[in-house]
């Protein structure tokens, strides 16, 4: 029977092996994807430039597609070098850490966000599956909750967050406000994919657990919540996601200082004297963006993934 | 008989054939080793083999669903891709691969489609099968709406539909229960008796074997041979067939055959 | 029609719980200058402002109307080119994954600069983009996931690839379709609201909340609100609509004849 062994083990080694292969090529793919895009902005451009000096009119620049002066796409070059110079003229601190630290600020906000996003939408969930009534009363609120936009919500919350919560006991915050935004738009994914997860196990399986007497609690625990882990995480990408954008717009539409969000609303107005430093400042929303979809997937191929190995299908 | 007659007369001829799957890495699989085996037009015949002998393999190499690595298939008479070509055969699944976005009768006339049949033709054709078949009244019907015994018949309905020479079934009933597996296996006789077709059926089960087949070829665990090839006279089945002396020992002449190739491991 | 009752009975009554304690917990409670007013209140501010939110719910609608057929048309089209070369789909897809990890309303500020502040062109880009993200996955999930028994069974027809993409892949793949243009659809209202709020036309909802909000106008803001979010139930019943009339296999009800 060894040699059976040995055969699991190798084609466990293969499946292995193919995994990282394909980790890889997305990455590979992803860089590609990046050049690509360069290329083309450049490109575009430099066709734009050749249209300008040509002098004939090509409509299609300046409506369709934007125009092309370094005031409004200004060179890859000049944006990459602006990531190094200190944008404020009493400091030497480059642009690239004024960009981490508001980076810095906003995810803890997302952060916070998802945490509790992930507890509310987790406590829905298993209220819904209590009862049928509960989830079919409660699920239409739950999508028209999404239906509202923060704009309007922000400036309300971050108002009674300064005001009502003086009862805490410690000082609330702005910064706390844009979390609880955040958690309104984490609550939603959790909640939805949750309830599906939660009743995704098995019937035969839940049948065995009562046929174990098995607690209620018991079974949630041991059968339908590893039984939804799937749903959850993909719950979990889109809200890693949801949770940093509800950050960036509830800091700017609330006021709060020193995330993302008030950084590229700065550089936005001040457009004229320094297009690179909005652009940096996008890009580096957009690597944020990237980093906490990236840091979910990570908890889930070491959670999840990393445990079907036993399991390797003929 | 000739060889020309021999030759015509035979549906299906598997010669010295071999399949492997990825040959060269470490999860090489041999799955059927030098089969070579006749079928004659109009019979029935069944594979039966333990887990993993290949007998699906095999019927998809006469489907050119998949290509032998050593050895030809030949099937009436010519490559088993161009008999593909040709439609001379209808499948018949596990699972009834019903397009669940189409009634009973658009799912037996999916085939008729793509064959380019008239729009008339094709609903009358349907028609009958559902008669064949003894669903007349489902045909606007969706496939969800039907017990699995009765997505069975409508597979079938479709397998027949354009008319092919073959009929080639892999393990249809294995997902129905006993009952209708019986009722099943009456139909299927019948549509054989009444179409003339030629048959070939695997199977896990050895009294379905017995009782469908006038042929029950036995596969050895991997890699496929044939084990042996047993033939059932039984003349015509009818309910108290299953209940026989005559049935009881071929059944028994098969499981006898088949823990030889277990012991033989 | 008695189901269509008994199904949105739970509903109905949350609904109307949640808003009569709404409203009596701040007609009691009446804590000072607080920003949530009570749901009489807004209805009459809605009432009360109707022509201004209601030109401003149009020029809003318009974007989000075109952003969401512009995207859709975009995702479909893609994930159908993408489906025929298994390679393509390998590769793209979770790309477009990884894409939709951006918080694309950053974008905002940068399409602004390059379209202008009150070009429509700019929020039509952001809905395009939150749109499109949705739709191109879940089409390509539901063209690429056909089963191997109905592969099979085509291949046995002899069917040719555009065959079977025109009879198996399609019809496959039109549930996950519509799941996604329902997303799409809400996300576009939202995503078309806050672009607004970056830059766009006065009279749009998203200036209008956000304007009405810095004046401390909340009431007239949530009227604002209840527009936006009725908007965003109708796109969102409305794709459910067609979901019903393009899918009609799919069950509401399961009945299964034995």
């Amino acid at each position: 029977m060894t040699t059976r062994e040995e055969t699991n083990r190798a084609a466990a080694r293969l499946e292995r092996k193919a995994a990282t292969r394909r980790g890889l090529r997305r990455v590979v793919v992803f860089l590609v994807f990046l050049l690509v895009l360069s290329l083309v902005y450049t490109g575009y451009k430099a066709f734009g430039e050749a249209v300008d000096d040509a002098q004939t009119d090509w409509p299609v620049v300046g409506r369709v597609l934007p125009r092309t002066d370094d005031l409004t796409m200004p060179p890859i070059s000049d944006i990459i070098v602006e990531f190094g110079e200190p944008p404020q003229r009493n400091s030497s601190k480059p642009l690239g850490a004024f960009i981490a630290e508001a980076a810095l600020f906003t995810f803890r906000e997302a952060a916070f966000g998802f945490l509790f996003g992930t507890l509310l939408g987790l406590s829905l969930a298993i209220l819904m599956l209590r009862s049928r009534w509960i989830e079919r009363g409660l699920s239409p609120y739950l999508v028209v909750s999404q239906t509202v936009p923060l704009v309007a919500i922000a400036p309300i919350v971050v108002i009674w967050g300064s005001k009502s919560l003086g009862w805490l006991p410690f000082t609330w915050e702005p910064w706390m406000s844009v979390a609880i935004i955040a958690t309104y738009l984490t609550f939603f994914p959790v909640a939805m994919n949750g309830i599906k997860g939660l009743q995704s196990a098995h019937p035969a399986s839940m049948e065995l657990m009562r046929s174990y007497a098995a607690s209620r609690r018991q079974t949630l625990i041991k059968l339908q919540l590893p039984a939804s882990l799937p749903y959850l995480f993909a719950a979990f990408k889109l809200a890693a996601t949801v949770a940093i954008v509800g950050a960036i717009v509830g800091e700017i539409s609330g006021g709060v200082r020193g995330g993302l969000g008030r950084l590229i609303l700065d550089y936005a107005s001040r457009y004229t004297t320094g297009p690179s430093r909005l652009y940096a400042s996008v890009l580096g929303a957009a690597a944020l963006g990237i980093l906490a979809v990236g840091i979910v997937t990570l908890i889930e191929y070491v959670a999840v993934t990393r445990r079907q190995e036993g399991h390797v299908a003929r | 008989m000739t060889g020309i007659e021999a030759h015509l007369s035979t549906a299906v001829q598997i010669d010295a054939v071999s399949k492997t799957f990825n040959s060269g890495k470490p999860n090489e699989v041999h799955a059927l080793d030098n089969i070579s085996l006749d079928i004659a037009d109009g019979s029935f015949v069944s594979l039966i083999g333990p887990s993993g002998c290949g007998k699906s393999t095999l019927l998809r190499l006469m489907g050119a669903l998949t290509h032998p690595t050593d050895g030809t298939v030949t099937v009436n008479g010519k490559s088993a891709d161009l008999a593909r070509l040709d439609r001379d055969y209808g499948m018949a699944f596990q699972t009834s691969g019903l397009f669940e976005w189409r009634t009973v009768t658009q799912n037996i006339e999916l085939p008729l489609q793509l064959m380019g049949w008239e729009k008339q033709e094709r609903k009358a054709r349907a028609a009958e099968m559902l008669d064949l078949v003894k669903l007349p009244e489902f045909g606007d019907h969706f496939p969800r709406e039907l017990s699995g015994g009765m997505q069975q018949r409508v597979a079938i309905a479709r397998a027949l539909s354009f008319r092919p020479s073959i009929l080639l079934m892999d393990e249809p009933f294995g997902a129905l229960d006993e009952m209708t597996r019986e009722h099943m296996q009456t139909e299927v006789l019948e549509i054989w008796a009444r179409t003339g077709k030629t048959i070939v059926f695997v199977t896990h089960s050895i009294p379905e074997a017995v009782f469908l087949s006038q042929r029950v070829i036995v596969m050895s665990p991997r890699p496929g041979r044939i084990a042996a090839d047993v033939e059932v006279q039984l003349g015509e089945r009818s309910f108290e067939t299953r209940e026989s002396q005559g049935f009881f020992a071929k059944v028994t002449e098969v499981r006898e055959a088949l823990r030889f190739e277990e012991d033989a491991r | 029609m008695r189901r269509l009752i008994r199904s949105a009975a739970p509903a109905i009554v949350f609904g109307v719980v949640g808003l009569t304690l709404w409203e009596l917990v701040l007609a009691v409670a009446e804590p000072e200058g607080f920003v949530l007013p009570r749901p009489t209140e807004i209805m009459a501010s809605f009432v009360e402002n109707f022509s201004v939110i209601w030109t401003a719910t149009l020029n809003t609608g318009y974007i989000v109307v075109t952003g969401l057929v512009a995207g859709v048309i975009l995702g479909v089209v893609w994930a159908l080119l993408v489906s025929r070369f298994r390679l393509a789909d390998e590769m793209l897809t979770p790309l477009a994954i990884a894409l939709n990890a951006i918080p694309i309303i950053a974008l905002a500020p940068i399409f602004n600069a390059w379209y202008g502040l009150l070009s429509p062109t700019s929020n039509q880009a952001i809905v395009v983009l939150l749109v499109f993200f949705p739709v191109f996955v879940n089409t390509t999930k539901g063209l690429t996931g056909v089963g191997a028994t109905e592969l099979e069974l085509m291949h046995s027809y002899a069917a040719s690839k555009w065959e079977i993409t025109k009879m198996v892949r399609i019809p496959n793949a039109l549930p996950l379709f519509f799941t996604s243009l329902k997303i799409a659809s809400s996300l576009a209202v939202i995503g078309a609201i806050v672009a607004e709020y970056f830059g766009g036309r006065q009279d749009a909802l998203g200036q209008f909340i956000v304007q009405n909000a810095a004046s401390s106008r909340y009431t007239e803001a949530w009227a604002a609100v209840v527009a936006g979010s009725a908007m965003g139930i109708i796109l969102y019943l409305v794709s459910g609509g067609f979901e019903r009339i393009a899918t009609p296999w799919r069950p509401d009800v399961d009945v299964v004849v034995q």
